[in-house]
Order: C-alpha cells, then sequence, then structure tokens
C-alpha cells in the first residue's frame, strides 16, 4: 500500500499527504457520538485536478475516497466507513466570482462560510449568503452536499434552492457542469437546463462537488435580533405562521431548553429584521409586536423577550460545551411547522430519560413551508456513559421523527437506515441505479445512503 | 510513560470541540491564521486537533511519535487560537500545549532539534551554541556602557547578541537610546538566555534555573527597570519572573522609544513617500496586548504612509518563529511558511518597507522575503532601525 501513499505524494506534494498514524487518528474521529472510523491516507489537495487524479487513483486501486470540507456535521458524515482516503476539501478553497449586478458567487467547494462572509462583508458588503449556524470552517460544499439551511432559510429556503451552478468530478474522474455553466453562459442559473438533481443530500456519495455558484441577497445596515416569548408550545405554529404572512423578517427560529432555567419550557421566537433605515426598522418593528403579535401580548399569553440583540455573523456557537465536556450531537429534521408542540414535547421526554437537559430548536423554512427540528445531546466526551446516553437518545429521536412522519437531516447512517426501510420501493430503486451508474467501483464515500 | 493524572490541564483538555473557530484571524477572513495549520492544513495541526491528540496520547489511546512530537513543537505559542475559541477555557489553550510538550521534555522525548536548542541553551546560554564568550560582539565599537545602576538595563537576548541580522537591531537600538540621552547598561558577556523559549518549549527546570540566575544577577547590580530589545525577553520578565521573585519594570524598547517621542526627545528621521508596514509581534500583540507603541514610533517617521496589511493586531499571523521555531524551523521550507505568507501580504499593500518590532520575526521575514523574491522591493527594518540615525 506504500505504493498508494507514493502516489498521493505525487499528486498533492509531501506536505499534503500523510499515512501517518497521527493524521489517520484525527481522521477517524467526528465531533459528535461516533465511533472512530480509520482511513488509511488523508490527502489535502489544492486544485480541481489534483482532485480528479486522486479519484482516478482510487478507482485504479479500488480504495474508497471520502471527500470532508469542514468535518462539522457531528453525524459521523464524513468518517470513512471502508477505510480508504480521505480528501480533505479545505485548500480547494478560492472565490472565483461575485456578480454584485445578478447577485451570485462562485467559490471553490472548500471554502469556509466564515471566510465568504468575511469576504462579502469586505468587499461587497450590500449582500449576503444564507450562512448556516454552524461553526465558521464548515464549507460552502459540505454543507450543499447535506442540504444545509442557514439565516436566510425563511425568505429563500434551503441552501441548495439558492444554487446557481454546479462544478463535479464524478466517482470516476470525469467533471461535470450544471446549470446555465454547463453551456459557457456564465454561473447565473440552474434553471431551465433539465434536471439532473444527482449529487445534493447525497453526503458526497455520487460525485466531489468542486464549485458552486450560490445566490446572494441584499444584506442591509441595520440588523436587530428580536425575541418573542411564550410559554404554550401549541402557540408557536400559529404565530410563525402569521409572521411569514407579513413576511417581513428574515431568520424565524423558536427554541427552548431547560437550560439556562429562565429559558426551561418557555418558547423563544427569535425574530430578525432588518433595513436600510430606521424608519424602515420602525415599520417592521411596529407591524410585528404591535399589530401582528400584539393580541398574544394584551392576552397575556406572549411577551417581548429581547429588542435589538446584536446577532453575529458568523455566528458563534459554544453549544458544545453545555455540559463542560467538550461534545454534542444532534438529530436535525425537516418536518412541518404544525409539529412543533409534539417535537418539543417528545423530545424533551427523551432527554430526561437520558438526564441529558432539553435543547430544542425550529428554524423556518421558506414561508413556513416546512422547518428544520433539531434535539441536541449534550455528552462528556470524557466519560464514555454520557456519550452512550446521547447516542442512544439521537437513535430513540430519529425513531420518533419517523413516527412522527417527519424526515431526518442529514441522517447518520442509523437514520440513513430508517428512512430508506420506508422509502418507497421504486425511489429507493432508482437511488441505487443512480449510484451503480455512476460510481461502477462504489468508492465514493461507501456506507452513505447504500442501498442494499 | 507520564499519564492524564499528573497533567496540569487533565480535566480541561477533553472539552475542545474541534470546531475550528482557533484557525481564524479576527476579522474571519480565512481558515489560516494558526500558522502551524496554514503551512500543513492537516487537521492534525491546528490547534483542535493538537489537543485531541494531546489527550490521545496521554490516555493510551495513542503512542509516542515523532510525528505527535513535531505535531506539537509546530505550534509557535502565538496565541491566535486563544484569540479565538470561544470557549471558556480559550485563556489555556496554548498552556494545554505547552504542558504537553513538558511532559515530553520529562519523558525525554522530544524532537532532535528541540533537544539541541535546550543543551546550547543549558551549556552555552543560548540556543545557537556559540560560545558565551562571544555574547558581546555585537557592541563593538558603541561603546556602551556596562550596567552599573543607571536608569535601565538594556538587556539584548540570544537572537540580538548572535544573530548576524537581529545584531543590527540591537546595536540601532542602543543608539536610539544613546541619542535619546536615556541613562541605560548591558551586561556583555555576562547576560544569559532569559528562558522565554524555553518556557514554550516545555522545559520547566531549566526555565527556573535560568530565572534564578537573571533574577539574582539583576537583583545583585540593583536593577528596577528592564528595557528589551525582544517581545519574548519582554513577555518572560514581565510575567513569568515575578513568580520566581523577579520584580522589575519592564519595557519593551517600542514603549521607551514611543516615551521619548512624546517628550520630544526623539525625532523620527524623514522617509518621503516611503510605504510602511507592520509587523505585530505575538509577544508584544495578542501575549502582552501592546499595539499602540510600536504603531506611534513609525508615526514618528515623516513623510512615510503607513498602511496597515489585511491580517493585523489581535488578527496578526505569527512569522512562524516563536517557542523556538526561529531555530527548529519545523514551519519552514515551503511557500505555505507562514514567514513567507506574511512576505507575500507586506507585498499585496505595496509596501517598501516591513517593519518589525522583534529580532525573530526580523530574521524569519528578512529571509522570507528574500525567499519570494521580494527582496529588491520590500526592505525588512527592525523598527530600531527605521528611527537609527544614519
Ligand atoms: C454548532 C453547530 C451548528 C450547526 N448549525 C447548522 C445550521 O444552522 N445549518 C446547517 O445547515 N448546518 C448546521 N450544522 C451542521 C453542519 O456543521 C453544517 O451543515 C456544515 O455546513 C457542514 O459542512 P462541512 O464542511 O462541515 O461538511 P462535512 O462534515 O465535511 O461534510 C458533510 C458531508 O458532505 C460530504 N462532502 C464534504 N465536502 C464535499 C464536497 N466538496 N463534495 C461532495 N461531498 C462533500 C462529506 O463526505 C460528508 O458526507 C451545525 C453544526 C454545528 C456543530
Ligand atoms: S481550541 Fe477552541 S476553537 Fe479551537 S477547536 Fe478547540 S474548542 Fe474549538
Ligand atoms: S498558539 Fe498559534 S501556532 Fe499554536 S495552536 Fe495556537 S494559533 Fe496555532
Amino acid at each position: 500500500m506504500e505504493s498508494i501513499y507514493q502516489a498521493l505524494v505525487e499528486i498533492v506534494g509531501e506536505d499534503y499527504a500523510s499515512n501517518r498514524h497521527e493524521e489517520l487518528f484525527t481522521y477517524s474521529k467526528d465531533l459528535g457520538t461516533s465511533p472512530p472510523q480509520w482511513p488509511e491516507y488523508v490527502a489535502a489537495p489544492k486544485t480541481v485536478e489534483e482532485v480528479q487524479k486522486i479519484v482516478y487513483l482510487a478507482n485504479k486501486e479500488k480504495v474508497a475516497i471520502v471527500p470532508l470540507g469542514g468535518g462539522l456535521t457531528l453525524a459521523g458524515l464524513a468518517l470513512p466507513l471502508k477505510g480508504g482516503i480521505i480528501i480533505d476539501m479545505k485548500r480547494l478553497d478560492k472565490i472565483i466570482e461575485v456578480n454584485e449586478a445578478a447577485r451570485y458567487m462562485v467559490v471553490e467547494a472548500g471554502a469556509s462560510h466564515g471566510k465568504v462572509t468575511a469576504y462579502l462583508h469586505k468587499h461587497h458588503p450590500t449582500l449576503m449568503h444564507s450562512e448556516p449556524g454552524a461553526p465558521a470552517a464548515a464549507t460552502i460544499g459540505g454543507n450543499m452536499a447535506i442540504h444545509g439551511q442557514g439565516d436566510l432559510a425563511h425568505p429563500y429556503g434551503f441552501n441548495t434552492d439558492m444554487i446557481n451552478g454546479l462544478e463535479v468530478i464524478l466517482p470516476t474522474g470525469e467533471i461535470a457542469r450544471f446549470g446555465s455553466c454547463a453551456v459557457g453562459s456564465g454561473w447565473y442559473t440552474m434553471h431551465p437546463l433539465p434536471d439532473l438533481g444527482l449529487f445534493l443530500g447525497w453526503n458526497g456519495s455520487t460525485g466531489i462537488i468542486t464549485k458552486i455558484s450560490f445566490r446572494l441577497y441584499p444584506y442591509k445596515k441595520i440588523r436587530d435580533n428580536d425575541a418573542f416569548t411564550v410559554s404554550d408550545e401549541n402557540l408557536v405554529p400559529e404565530i410563525l405562521h402569521e409572521l411569514t404572512h407579513l413576511g417581513l423578517t428574515e431568520d424565524l427560529i423558536a427554541t427552548s431548553s431547560e437550560i439556562p432555567p429562565v429559558m426551561n419550557r418557555l418558547h423563544h421566537i427569535s425574530i430578525m429584521i432588518a433595513g436600510d433605515y430606521e424608519e424602515e426598522m420602525e415599520f417592521k418593528r411596529h407591524m410585528i409586536f404591535d399589530l401582528t403579535l400584539g393580541k398574544y401580548i394584551r392576552s397575556g399569553v406572549g411577551g417581548i423577550g429581547g429588542i435589538a440583540a446584536e446577532r453575529l455573523r458568523p455566528q458563534i456557537s459554544k453549544s458544545a460545551d453545555w455540559k463542560k465536556g467538550g461534545g454534542f450531537e444532534y438529530v436535525g429534521s425537516i418536518v412541518p411547522v404544525a409539529a412543533y408542540p409534539e417535537c418539543y414535547r417528545r423530545g424533551s421526554e427523551i432527554s430526561a430519560r437520558h438526564d441529558i437537559p432539553y435543547t430544542v430548536l425550529g428554524r423556518v423554512i421558506g414561508c413556513c413551508h416546512a422547518m428544520m427540528f433539531s434535539w441536541s445531546y449534550a455528552f462528556n466526551r470524557a466519560d464514555a456513559e454520557t456519550v452512550r446516553h446521547a447516542r442512544e437518545a439521537l437513535h430513540e429521536t430519529d425513531v420518533m421523527v419517523m413516527e412522527l412522519n417527519g424526515t431526518i437531516w442529514k441522517p447518520a447512517v442509523f437514520g440513513q437506515k430508517l428512512m430508506m426501510d420506508r422509502m418507497d420501493q421504486t425511489t429507493l430503486q432508482l437511488m441505487k441505479k443512480v449510484k451503480d451508474l455512476l460510481d461502477p467501483n462504489g468508492i465514493m464515500n461507501p456506507g452513505n445512503w447504500e442501498v442494499q | 510513560m507520564m499519564g492524564l493524572e499528573e497533567y496540569k490541564y487533565k480535566d480541561l483538555i477533553h472539552r475542545c470541540f474541534r470546531c475550528g473557530y482557533c484557525k481564524f484571524p479576527t476579522d474571519w477572513s480565512d481558515v489560516t491564521n494558526c500558522p502551524a495549520y496554514a503551512r500543513f492544513r492537516m487537521e492534525s495541526y491546528s490547534n483542535g486537533g493538537r489537543l485531541w491528540l494531546i489527550y490521545a496520547w496521554l490516555t493510551g489511546e495513542i503512542q509516542w511519535s515523532e510525528n505527535l512530537s513535531k505535531i506539537l513543537y509546530s505550534c509557535t505559542s502565538c496565541k491566535n487560537c486563544v484569540e479565538k475559541c470561544p470557549l471558556s477555557f480559550n485563556d489555556d489553550i496554548v498552556n494545554m500545549v505547552v504542558a504537553a510538550k513538558s511532559q515530553m521534555v520529562e519523558t525525554g522525548k522530544v524532537p532532535p532539534l528541540v533537544r539541541k536548542f535546550l543543551q546550547n541553551v543549558q551549556v552555552q546560554g543560548n540556543p545557537y551554541g556559540i560560545d558565551a564568550n562571544k555574547r558581546a560582539d555585537w557592541m563593538n565599537g558603541l561603546e556602551l556602557q556596562p550596567y552599573q545602576g543607571q536608569d535601565y538595563l538594556y538587556y539584548v537576548g540570544c537572537e540580538g547578541a548572535y544573530d548576524t541580522r537581529a545584531q543590527g537591531a540591537a546595536r540601532a537600538t542602543a543608539r536610539v537610546l544613546q541619542d535619546a540621552g536615556v541613562s541605560f547598561g548591558v551586561l556583555g558577556v555576562d547576560e544569559c538566555c532569559d528562558g522565554n523559549e524555553v518556557d514554550m518549549l516545555g522545559e520547566e527546570a531549566l526555565l527556573e534555573d535560568l530565572a534564578t540566575k537573571n533574577i539574582d544577577q539583576f537583583s545583585k547590580r540593583g536593577v528596577k527597570n528592564i528595557v528589551t530589545l525582544s517581545p519574548h525577553a519582554y513577555n518572560v520578565f514581565k510575567n513569568k519572573y515575578p513568580a520566581f521573585g523577579g520584580h522589575f519594570n519592564v519595557l519593551h524598547y517600542t514603549q521607551v522609544f514611543a516615551d521619548l517621542i512624546k517628550t520630544g526627545k526623539l525625532k523620527g528621521p524623514e522617509q518621503q513617500g516611503v510605504r510602511i508596514t507592520f509587523h505585530d509581534p505575538c509577544f508584544l500583540g495578542r501575549w502582552n496586548g501592546e499595539y499602540n507603541a510600536p504603531r506611534k514610533v513609525i508615526g514618528a517617521v515623516k513623510g512615510a504612509n503607513f498602511t496597515e496589511m489585511e491580517r493585523n493586531k489581535k488578527g496578526a499571523l505569527c512569522c512562524g518563529g516563536g517557542a523556538g521555531n526561529f531555530f527548529t524551523d519545523f514551519l519552514g521550507g515551503s511557500g505555505e511558511s507562514p514567514a513567507r505568507i506574511r512576505a507575500r501580504e507586506a507585498g499585496d499593500v505595496k509596501a517598501d518597507i516591513l517593519a518589525v518590532a522583534c529580532p525573530n520575526c526580523l530574521t524569519m521575514l528578512d529571509d522570507a522575503v528574500k525567499a519570494e523574491g521580494l527582496d529588491n522591493r520590500i526592505k525588512v527594518m527592525d523598527i530600531s532601525e527605521l528611527l537609527c540615525p544614519a
């Protein structure tokens, strides 16, 4: 196997290839509860051509390849379940184009969300992209590969709904482009070409995304994070429905958590509003709090939980240290907004069973078309028992999502199987055909979305 | 082998989430502000990766190896990660690495170049292994007085005393102080390594030995005020010596210069139309929060245009020379060596002069500018050299 290592060294250079124990150890671990899975090699290519050469090598040697961005899904999706080569994509990080007039941006897939936010802030301060609440090191490619959502999910949907073009290295090594870029017309639209949606949500098991064009949106100068609080979870869907009917807000997130005590059993709806003028902000606040939410305040079932708090971009998450143990993992799901109360109630029961303070969150996607609802379970990395509890709670939650007729988002292999067990047979077989057709040697992130 | 139980941060180290915030600079512009990660771009070289490796080593999940020791010793103690890690224990994340280096030192398992560094300091009082009798060569022809109760002890440090490039800064600092009429003396061949790098390499016993010897000498001579050439010496005198009983008023030379400028005792030279940028030294900036003094001194250069590089102050990229790396050079040998990235950044802002305030940065960046082929455009100068009368 020394020959594979040597070939990798020839492709990416000695500094960026490793078969040393320490690198393999590092890439064998995820941040969540998944047990380690050891790669045999790690390579960090700089160019699309280098990635392509690695893919050709992997086909020749019949060795698995797993693309890795920030490695931040927590669900073990970039762990090499069948060994092989981890391709750390983070050196593929060029910002290729920002088109202010047509409001889109083209980057290499390994560019981090932090970098994109900082770049726009500095060079195009009137534009923003939909940034996930993940740590800033999360990559654009990794986020698209799992259908992520960001802080513009309410007005504009999933991040993958904002794609204007893709460049992908197929599992057999050829490079394909999708959208207007495929006909050499720039990177401004994914439509109206025939739909070839073969790569998003596949966890990199059908190809490696190398370039992405995605939409940008107006970034307003004044930005407020307000909060509205209710104690009755059953009110949350209707409030969100009214707010989305009004249509004056950006991000809408409902949260509830046992810690701190002031949050316990209460539901905070964080309402992001933005404007270029103070008058615009005043108008929005008036419409939201006086006219839309006023009736809840007057009837004593809701109250303003905070006005004009700062929301940093990139956001900074400290959630991993809740249990002072350096770990947490969450099940994410895509559910109807109406499911919020049930998701909250059943989730807090699971948490209680495992002695983990409950933490739930629901982010509105589109005009209340769906919600990303998550249940987080903290653990202490130094205490195997708490890790086991968290893992069990995660599995129970996956099962619960299915019972609630939800869809698990970025499922770990356990959740993938639950979904495939319920999947319509024709769809399942089509998935298998697509995978077999694209990846005849079965080398691309094997073990993910694997139809038996 | 040492285990987790003996490790000072045993209750903290597993709390690193490996979220990677610590790779960024203050303005989030890229994941490349940890110099070791910028150089190698493998997760093992980011601080999250490093802390997870240390934990695995201490719990016996992995064994010591040369690669592991290289990963630890490639950390330059630049403290960028401390600046960006959002968790409550962030103040200790570099200390966690240093404490792990200490465990390696205690078991004798350090990279050969680190061993050489420490042995040289032990035997000759400097990392280069040059004869201690040559420590005063830098001041030949300067007519400096030995310290005997003057207002300041001017402590030069190993780089300033021995490195031919850094000697220029040592001499320039002395001349500016002389010209401004500052009362100071030096220790000449009696000066000995300050121990900052020894500390960052995890050699606690040698640090104690050096600190005790230096404090003893300073005290016997009645030293109260110390002005240092190097921010590294400034840091260890100011922050570590008190624990060994050494309480001195310590200043970096840029602080003294800034004060002399304020009181009119020091005037900047003319440099019409010259574009100057400044590289913050980690041990002055992130370790001690001094960002203004060097900028004030540069501001005294008449007619020059000062321009910041994109990454500056708290967000500056380290030159890659800290924690002994100016000698061990674990981050060298590549276009992605932090010093070379920094040289290119100075080129990006079209600087004529890349000013530094540290003999370590001076040697690292001087070499880097040459390696980048930028030496015909950019001159790397210590601030003391900028201010030094022709
Ligand atoms: C605290 C916290 C908060 C989070 N909040 C959010 C949130 O608000 N919204 C959200 O969407 N997510 C969130 N996440 C989940 C996750 O971190 C993000 O979705 C992140 O963007 C994933 O990107 P990554 O680069 O880390 O992907 P990785 O984990 O590296 O990869 C994800 C998957 O995609 C594959 N992959 C990676 N790169 C490529 C590529 N170039 N081509 C093809 N496949 C590839 C991998 O093999 C893997 O299967 C959060 C995570 C944490 C820890
Ligand atoms: S040191 Fe802090 S910022 Fe860096 S990975 Fe660990 S927890 Fe995250
Ligand atoms: S101190 Fe500097 S080199 Fe060391 S881990 Fe932190 S950022 Fe990286």
